[in-house]
Formats: C-alpha cells, sequence, structure tokens
C-alpha cells in the first residue's frame, strides 16, 4: 500500500503548521519568536515550521529540568517503569502514524519505520522499565565492622543532542536509560529532522510530570553549544561527526562533564570461503548480510561500508550479491513495497554524489549504480541515490571515510589475516560483520576486529540488550544494555565503621 | 601555485558574510557519521585545534582550514574545493544557520600538481 503524503486527503499524518519547543509540559514559543522550514526529502518541499531557538530558550528549559528533578529522582524505580511502559504502549498504539511521520520527515522508506525503528523504540523503553526494577546497589565487607555499601543516584539534569538518521530510535536511545535511571532531560533534536520527535512528544506528554523531558528545536552553533557549554546540565551525549564531537568534548570540559560520544564508522564486513560450501539458506543470509548497506539508505552509522571477500569465493558470491542489489525496489518512501527511499538532505546528497565522482576518479571500479536517481514526477526534487557497489583497495576515500549513503566499497583477501588486516585499517571502530559457517573462524575473527558491534552471520539487528558503541575514533562509551542506566547515574559510596573503638590514629 | 584547498565565489561570499557577522573563523575537515565528511565552520577560539591537526590552507587571507591527521593520510592526493549548497548539513557550522551548507568537493591532483605539493607538507 501507499500511505498518502501527510496532510493530505486519506492521510494518517496530519503535522501542525508549526512547532514550539517543549519546556516544562508546555508547548513555548522561542523567546525570540524564529523559526525555520522542514523540509521533506521525499519531495524536497517545506512541510512545517520549527523553532530557531536561542541560548534563552536552553535556559528556560532549564529551569524547568531543575525545577523537577528532585522530585522525579524520588520517584520509585517502579513507578518510573510504569511511566515508561506507558509511553511504550502509547508509541505501539500510534505506531503507523509515528511511522508515517518520521519517513515523511527523514526519507527512508516506510517499511523500515514500521518494522523496525518505531518498534525497536518501543521495546527500548519497556526494556529500561525492566532494567531500571531489577538493578540493584552493592555493598561489600570491607572487614568485620566495615561496610562499602553503593548506591545508585541520578545525574540530575542532562543534555541529548539527537541525530537525524534515526530521529525517533536515537533519541529513545538516549531518553530511555537517562529517564529510567531518575534524571530530567533537555533534549534538541537534529535540524533536520524535529518534527517526528515532536509529533511523538505530542502523543506522550501527559505521561510524565512537567519538566521531566524537554525539547529545545534549533541549531546546533546556537542552542548545542549553549546546552553543552551550560553549567546546570550533569552530562551532555551526542551522536554525530568526529570534528562535533570534538567540539562537545571539549565543551564539555569546561564544566567537568562526562560524555558519551557516538561518531560513526566505515564498518567492514567479511565473507569467509566457508559461505558458499552450501547453496542453502544460510548462503542466501550471507547475501541479503552484503546488501544491509542500502538499510536506511546507507544512512547508518554502522552501515557495512567496506565488504571484504575471500579471493576464493568473489566472483560467484558477487554474482549473486550483484542480482540482489539490482533488485532492490527504489521509490516512494511511502509506498510499503519500497525497499529504499531518499537520502536525508541535499547537502547528504550532493555529498554522496562527491564521493561517487572521487570514487570513480581514484579509479574503483564500479559494479552497481554509481549515480543519482531521478524517479520524476512528483518526486523529481527529492533525494534519491542508486545503490553502489565499488571495487577497489583498501587505501582509497571512498573506503576510509564515511560516505553515510547507500555505497559499498569491495575488496578481497586471501587469508584470516589479511581479512583482519583490511577490517582493522581504519581511524573507527563501531561495527563489523563477521560471515563463516565455523565457529572458530566467526569467533575468532569477531575478537580481533577492533570494533564495539561484531554482528555474527547477522548484521544491522539493534536489540536494546546488546550494548552498542565504539571503539578507537568512532567515539566514547555505550548505548543499549541496562549497563546504560550507570552512565546516567553516580555512584555513592557509604563507607560505614560498626567498630566500637576510635582507630587509633590520634 | 597549486592549493590544498580552494574555495567557490558562493563559498568565499559566505565565508566573508561569516567572518563580518562572527569575527575570525576557522574550519575543520570533519570525519564520521550524519553529518561528518564535511568542512565545519567554527568561530576561532571555540573549536581547540591540537597537534593531530594539519593546516592545509589559510583561505581569504586569514580563515585557517584544518584537517585531522588521520584523515589527511587517505586525501593527500586530492584537493578539496569548498563549495556552498542549499539546505543545511551540521547546525553546529556557522553557515547553517543562513540556511546553507559548505561541501567539500574534491578534485585529484595531476602528477605534477601532487609533486608540488608533497614538497610542502
Amino acid at each position: 500500500m501507499i500511505y498518502a503524503n501527510p496532510n493530505t486527503a486519506g492521510a494518517v499524518v496530519e503535522f501542525k503548521p508549526q512547532y514550539e519547543n517543549f519546556i516544562g509540559g508546555e508547548w513555548v514559543p522561542p523567546v525570540k519568536g524564529q523559526y525555520f522550514d522542514n523540509i521533506t526529502p521525499i519531495t524536497g518541499e517545506a512541510f512545517t515550521r520549527i523553532p530557531k531557538s536561542t541560548p534563552e530558550d536552553i535556559e528556560l528549559a532549564l529551569d524547568a529540568a531543575h525545577a523537577a528533578k528532585d522530585a522525579w529522582g524520588k520517584t520509585s524505580p517502579a513507578h518510573r517503569a510504569q511511566v515508561l511502559n506507558a509511553i511504550a504502549d502509547r508509541i505501539e498504539e500510534n505506531l503507523e502514524k509515528i511511522a508515517v511521520a518520521e519517513t515523511w520527515e527523514n526519507g527512508k522508506a516506510v517499511r523500515e519505520t514500521l518494522n523496525a525503528d518505531i518498534p525497536l523504540a518501543v521495546d527500548h523503553f519497556r526494556y529500561f522499565a525492566s532494567a531500571i526494577r531489577t538493578q540493584e546497589g552493592f555493598s561489600s565487607q570491607i572487614n568485620e565492622d566495615t561496610i562499602a555499601y553503593h548506591f545508585q543516584e541520578p545525574l540530575g539534569v542532562v543534555g541529548q543532542i539527537i541525530p537525524w538518521n534515526f530521529p525517533i530510535l536515537m533519541a529513545t536511545w538516549k531518553l530511555a536509560p537517562a529517564l529510567a535511571a531518575g534524571n530530567c532531560v533537555v533534549l534538541k533534536p537534529a535540524e533536520q529532522t524535529p518534527a517526528s520527535i515532536l509529533y511523538v512528544v505530542e502523543l506522550i506528554q501527559d505521561l510524565l510530570p512537567p519538566g521531566v523531558l524537554n525539547i529545545v528545536n534549533g541549531f546546533g552553533a546556537e542552542v548545542g553549544k549553549a546546552l553543552a557549554t551550560n553549567k546546570r546540565i550533569s552530562k551532555i551525549a551526542f551522536t554525530g561527526s568526529t570534528a562535533v564531537g570534538r567540539l562537545i568534548m571539549q565543551y564539555a570540559t569546561e564544566n567537568i562533564i562526562p560524555v558519551t560520544l557516538e561518531l560513526g564508522g566505515k564498518s567492514p564486513n567479511i565473507f569467509f570461503p566457508d559461505i558458499m560450501e552450501a547453496d542453502d539458506d544460510f548462503l542466501d543470509k550471507a547475501v541479503e548480510g552484503f546488501v544491509m548497506f542500502a538499510l536506511n539508505s546507507g544512512e547508518v552509522c554502522t552501515c557495512p561500508s567496506r565488504a571484504l571477500i575471500h579471493e576464493s569465493i568473489y566472483d560467484e558470491f558477487m554474482k549473486r550479491v550483484l542480482e540482489r542489489v539490482k533488485a532492490i525496489k527504489i521509490g516512494n518512501p511511502l509506498d510499503t513495497e519500497t525497499m529504499m527511499g531518499a537520502q536525508n538532505s541535499n547537502e547528504q546528497y550532493q555529498k554522496i554524489i562527491s564521493y561517487l565522482k572521487i570514487g570513480k576518479e581514484e579509479g574503483a571500479e564500479v559494479l552497481a549504480g554509481g549515480d543519482v536517481n531521478d524517479l520524476g514526477e512528483e518526486f523529481a526534487n527529492g533525494f534519491y541515490i542508486q545503490p553502489t557497489v565499488f571495487k577497489g583497495t583498501n587505501d582509497m576515500r571512498v573506503f576510509q571515510e564515511e560516505i553515510f549513503g547507500p555505497v559499498v566499497a569491495v575488496t578481497t583477501f586471501k587469508d584470516f589475516d589479511e581479512a583482519i588486516k583490511i577490517a582493522n585499517d581504519t581511524d573507527y571502530g563501531l561495527g563489523a560483520g563477521v560471515w563463516s559457517r565455523h565457529g572458530d573462524t566467526a569467533y575468532k575473527a569477531g575478537r580481533a576486529i577492533q570494533a564495539g558491534r561484531v554482528w555474527t552471520n547477522t548484521y544491522h539487528q539493534y536489540p536494546a540488550a546488546a550494548a552498542f558503541g565504539g571503539y578507537k575514533m568512532s567515539g566514547i562509551g555505550r548505548e543499549n544494555h541496562k549497563m546504560m542506566l550507570d552512565s546516567y547515574q553516580q555512584t555513592k559510596n557509604l563507607l560505614v565503621s560498626y567498630a566500637e573503638k576510635p582507630q587509633g590514629f590520634f | 601555485m597549486v592549493k590544498r584547498v580552494e574555495v567557490t565565489p558562493e563559498a568565499l561570499q559566505m565565508i566573508r558574510f561569516l567572518k563580518e557577522k562572527h569575527g575570525p573563523i576557522m574550519f575543520h575537515q570533519s570525519g564520521g557519521c550524519c553529518e561528518g565528511s564535511a568542512p565545519m565552520c567554527y568561530k576561532q577560539g571555540d573549536f581547540q585545534v591540537g597537534s593531530v591537526d594539519l593546516l592545509l590552507e589559510t583561505i581569504d587571507e586569514d580563515v585557517p582550514f584544518y584537517m585531522h591527521e588521520a584523515l589527511y593520510r587517505y586525501n593527500k592526493h586530492t584537493q578539496i574545493i569548498v563549495d556552498l549548497i542549499d539546505g543545511f548539513g551540521s547546525g553546529f557550522s556557522l553557515e547553517s544557520l543562513e540556511g546553507k551548507s559548505f561541501l567539500s568537493r574534491s578534485h585529484m591532483f595531476t602528477d605534477e600538481e601532487y609533486a608540488e605539493i608533497k614538497k610542502s607538507l
């Protein structure tokens, strides 16, 4: 089926002509009254207006968050779990609408928002609802009369800066653990994708006490900076580029607060020769694993953008892979049959085009795609790129730089050691894929690759219970998994003596 | 003389506008993720330049353009051409406030150009 464009007859989603900031449980216009147009990459048209906030709005949000933090931090884990579960239920009840809203704003195929982004967000809230209830402090007996008790306490008020590639899921990855741990949040959506988050907040706003969640819209250079440098936050979490990640870290030094940074990757996807030992479902799964570079139009930090294929299977495996790439259905992102939609923005579209040019100039062979995709008619001004497969060597720029588009660079290896050498010859270390029928090969490869997440005989799965984060320049800290609670908490140690006599020093 | 970084007339106009508006500015070519692989334009002093950052060029007399040395390893043989396009990329880059985005386009150096470039770094 094809969903009607939002705000047209038969549409499941109606965007407001203008949104505001969400501060202290109210929709508050930006202090200076400025707005910017929000554009859908599907047609290139503006569809709503978003506050172009200034530092004054960040201060208002922080006032609200600080007013709420003591009460929220003292609620019982059971209560917060209930709230998170209620948020999950509400999102699930409105899943279709939210999926269409996000697709309209981001450009990704609606089958992904319907089946991945939004269901994962729902599950993420439920996971942290459970996790907070099972969290326990710990104590150690230092000696018979001395006990060290450890308690987890909320940090207080935290800042979160969200990327545009999975607007709702990435907001959820940051929000769910922060709220579960008893923090209040000031969140800044990406400039490119604020409306889908605001759409969700409208649906869940009655479930949270005023001030616990605050959304301030605007640009990094104005509100992002005002948030990250603010004395009144206890942590800043950011997903984005290395140059901005460094900036955020530098900002965080001003007030000596912790940062979580997720800064991208150039993930290797390694196909060992034994995958071709049989022509079966496993091989079919491996072929699909290669084509995962086109998921989310390639706009994923863990995009398997480097495929390393054993030389003995290269020809036969690539034959199958290229057939599957050719079968990727590109079209209206709101069509549930569409497999790959639009790139997120003109900037992203132009950047990918520039890398297609670089790849060709550097001498990479184009095995598939290699150009823009003109869908014509109402999509003529949208941002569409052909799924592209380059063949080349690992020292080429298309092998080393994150393109953030549906572009994979393929090379071959002759043995295990060379595969690992190529895999690790990158500045990044976020994701990786390993494909082998042999447990020992898969295990050894997985342990040898310097990356935070090594998918083994699968790719692009994001369950809440699996830790996600980067080695090397891919960032600091983890997201997902109950360990995430810890990064939104302080550890309080009470060191208690039950001894009756003095220590004897004085 | 061959330059490592060139700017298009549109980009230069924006650079001058941003200098007027914000005072001294700089570029840092970013790696990684959503708004990465793009030239970030910051106010000078806002971003702490470190020993890992190579000064590739000074644009328009007083606008330094830096790149992390790790990224430069793969960029040695290409010239960056800073262009300006509609729409915003990274909101932390100053031009985004004007609804525009700097974009790094690339040109492969010819053998003669590369020989000259190698001498200067």
